[in-house]
């Protein structure tokens, strides 16, 4: 039996969107998604995919890409599809609409993954670029009780156990987990592969599997919500520039010296 | 869990001592208790764990757990986890409060699913709402963008403190406190994961996180070559180097250099950043310097939003000279 990976994958607002197009409806408590800005795949996720196909790329294994949310702009959702992986499940429902509440988020996604027989191997971006939680994974892993490494820059599947480069402040560290395990990665992983012609042709023959709410066992006590949000608000800088000028940009970098001299910075 | 009473702290230690992120954390905890009219406990791991408690007490802990165990004698996730789990149902705490360091964000999530509770992750500041009790947190959203203001629905309500965000208590050799045995039964079946090898990448000298100024490059830039520039700079200055995430993303420093959301919070004297545009991931790791300075070609980069002093103008230039006058106004 080829080993089986799960990568799961959220549907995100461009965090590089213009600042100026960033709002918030405050009384909806929400970040308005910004009417001519295509959503993306969350960055780290493309990461998380890049890494699945790396291992796909010497091993026989298959890749499900598994994501949860009220709305999907499916052409963008089946990137990871054009990049090279097997399958996409969407969990699809006006109820998934979670961004605050990451139990909610991990529940639906570990009854996902149970529905679907469970997986050797699952991989996560280490956080999404909106509500920069960096725990539905986590919830995931203890949810259904696998072994977890958090924040891997390199993942090699080998025989009974993952191998994960996995950062820390000042490197990174080797570890070792047993099967059926979950990892989350970050950016340092390298550059996410582009799609390729012959996958973007693959990827729009395939058809997503959608699962709503009535599809999944979840009983009423696990989704209750854990989390309240009370305000939502941009934060206002209050620094006041002193722009340093001089003659010419030699001077100004002279004077910028002498200013921070003054001010007894060194 | 019922209602739970005090607030309690997962502490961490470094080496024989407390850890700092440990030391800040005690001070937001004071606050919480002190407004909740409850007790302030801190569960630490392992064995030396004398020292350690005298200065919880001495910085504002009521109670700390001696948590023991032949397993705990150095940090592994699962096993941490299990004598956390174990402390807090026994001890049923109304809040429980994590550091959000290397630890603290794999601890906090986990434990929070353990006990079936939400998590209020990377706090920049909590308090309690006078007018039901409960815990509020602030938190950044949106890379920065956006703040959150949540509560937890269940007890226990736990939330990661971002580090560098509260200064610890100043010491109070007289304070007086408890320190609790508490032996937990670990099995080493427990754990899944083991580190096999530790590599380390960091730049020789002052570390980024301790220096009081650092300099850091971005991807205006434009290659590698230039952060020798931006080292010669920090070595008169006895500051460190630091980068944005373009800069580390293009391979020109190790990851280890990166500042912001997702690298490294820095709190120094003095930033200075060159070419980097301001970014709110970036701003997320290096606002709470005291001040900041912007060299950058753009007049309307979002980093002289942010800025105390600028200058406009291409960096090699501006880099140049202020180095030049550092260097006389150090040697006099
Ligand atoms: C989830 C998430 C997490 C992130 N985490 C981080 C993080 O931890 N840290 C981080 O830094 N970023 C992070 N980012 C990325 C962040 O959004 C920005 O993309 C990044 O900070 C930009 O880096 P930069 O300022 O070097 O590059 P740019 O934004 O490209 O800015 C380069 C600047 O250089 C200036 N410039 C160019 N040439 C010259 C010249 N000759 N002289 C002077 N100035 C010049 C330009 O005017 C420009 O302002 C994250 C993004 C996401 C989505
Ligand atoms: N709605 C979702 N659908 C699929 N995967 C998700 C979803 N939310 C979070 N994840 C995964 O969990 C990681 C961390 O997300 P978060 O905990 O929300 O910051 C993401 O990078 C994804 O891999």
């Amino acid at each position: 039996m080829p080993a089986k990976i799960a990568v799961l994958a959220k549907q995100v607002i461009d965090p590089e969107m213009p600042m100026a197009a960033f709002q918030i409806d405050s009384n909806a408590k929400r970040v308005v998604t910004p009417p001519n800005i295509p959503p993306v795949v969350n960055g780290f996720d493309e990461n998380a995919v890049e890494a699945a196909l790396q291992i796909k790329d010497s091993q026989d294994v298959s890749v499900t890409v598994i994501s949860s949310g009220s709305s999907f702009a499916l052409d963008v959702m089946k990137k990871p599809l054009s990049m090279g992986a097997d399958e996409l499940v969407l969990l699809q429902d006006d109820a998934f609409d979670n961004s605050v509440d990451s139990f909610q988020t991990a529940q639906l996604l570990a009854s996902a993954i149970r529905k679907l027989g469970g997986f050797d191997l699952i991989i996560c971006g280490r956080q999404a670029s909106d509500w920069d939680n960096a725990q539905v994974p986590l919830g995931v892993a203890e949810l259904l009780g696998l072994s977890c490494v958090a924040l891997g820059k390199k993942v090699e599947l080998k025989d009974d156990r993952v191998v994960v480069e996995r950062l820390i402040p000042d490197g990174y560290e080797v570890v070792e987990a047993s099967l059926p395990a979950l990892v989350t990665v970050s950016n340092e992983l390298g550059q996410p592969r582009y799609p390729t012609l012959r996958g973007i042709m693959a990827a729009t023959r395939k058809r997503p599997t959608i699962w709503s709410a009535s599809d999944l066992e979840l009983d009423g006590g696990e989704m209750e919500p854990r989390l309240t949000l009370h305000d939502l608000f941009v934060p206002v800088s209050n620094a006041e520039c002193e722009i340093i000028e001089g003659d010419d940009e030699v001077d100004a970098g002279r004077r910028l010296a002498l200013r921070l001299r003054e001010e007894n910075f060194f | 869990m019922a209602e739970g009473n005090g607030v309690l702290i997962i502490g961490e230690s470094a080496g024989d001592e407390l850890s700092l992120a440990s030391q800040e954390i005690l001070a937001a905890g004071r606050k919480v208790a002190d407004d909740l009219g409850q007790e302030l406990a801190i569960a630490v791991f392992g064995d030396a764990v004398d020292a350690v408690a005298r200065t919880a007490i001495a910085q504002g802990a009521d109670k700390v757990y001696a948590v023991t165990s032949p397993l705990l004698a150095q940090f592994q996730v699962e096993l941490n986890l299990a004598a956390a789990e174990t402390l807090c149902r026994e001890t049923s705490p109304a809040i429980i409060l994590v550091a959000r360091t290397n630890q603290g964000r794999e601890v906090a999530p986990r434990l929070a699913f353990r006990l079936g509770v939400g998590l209020a992750q990377d706090c920049l500041e909590v308090s309690i709402d006078t007018s039901n009790g409960k815990l509020l947190a602030n938190r950044p959203v949106y890379g920065g963008n956006a703040v959150a203001v949540i509560s937890c629905n269940q007890t226990p309500q736990v939330a990661a403190v971002r580090p560098k965000v509260y200064v610890p208590l100043e010491p109070d050799s007289a304070r007086q406190g408890e320190v609790i045995s508490f032996p937990v039964d670990l099995d080493v079946s427990m754990v899944r994961s083991r580190v096999i090898e530790v590599v380390k990448e960091e730049a020789e000298g002052v570390k980024l996180e301790d220096a009081s100024i650092v300099v850091s490059g971005g991807r205006g830039l434009g290659g590698p070559e230039p952060f020798a520039q931006l080292e010669e700079l920090a070595r008169l200055l006895g500051g460190a180097v630091g980068a944005s995430r373009a800069a580390v993303d293009s391979g020109w420093v190790p990851a280890s250099y990166q500042v912001g959301l997702t690298g490294k919070t820095i709190t120094p004297d003095l930033y200075i950043t060159i070419a980097i545009s301001g970014a709110s991931q970036h701003m997320a790791g290096c606002s709470g310097s005291k001040a900041i300075v912007a060299i950058n070609k753009d007049a309307e980069a979002n980093i002289f939003k942010e800025a105390r002093y600028g200058v406009v103008g291409d960096w090699e230039t501006v880099l140049a000279s202020m180095t030049e006058a550092v260097r006389e106004l150090v040697q006099e």
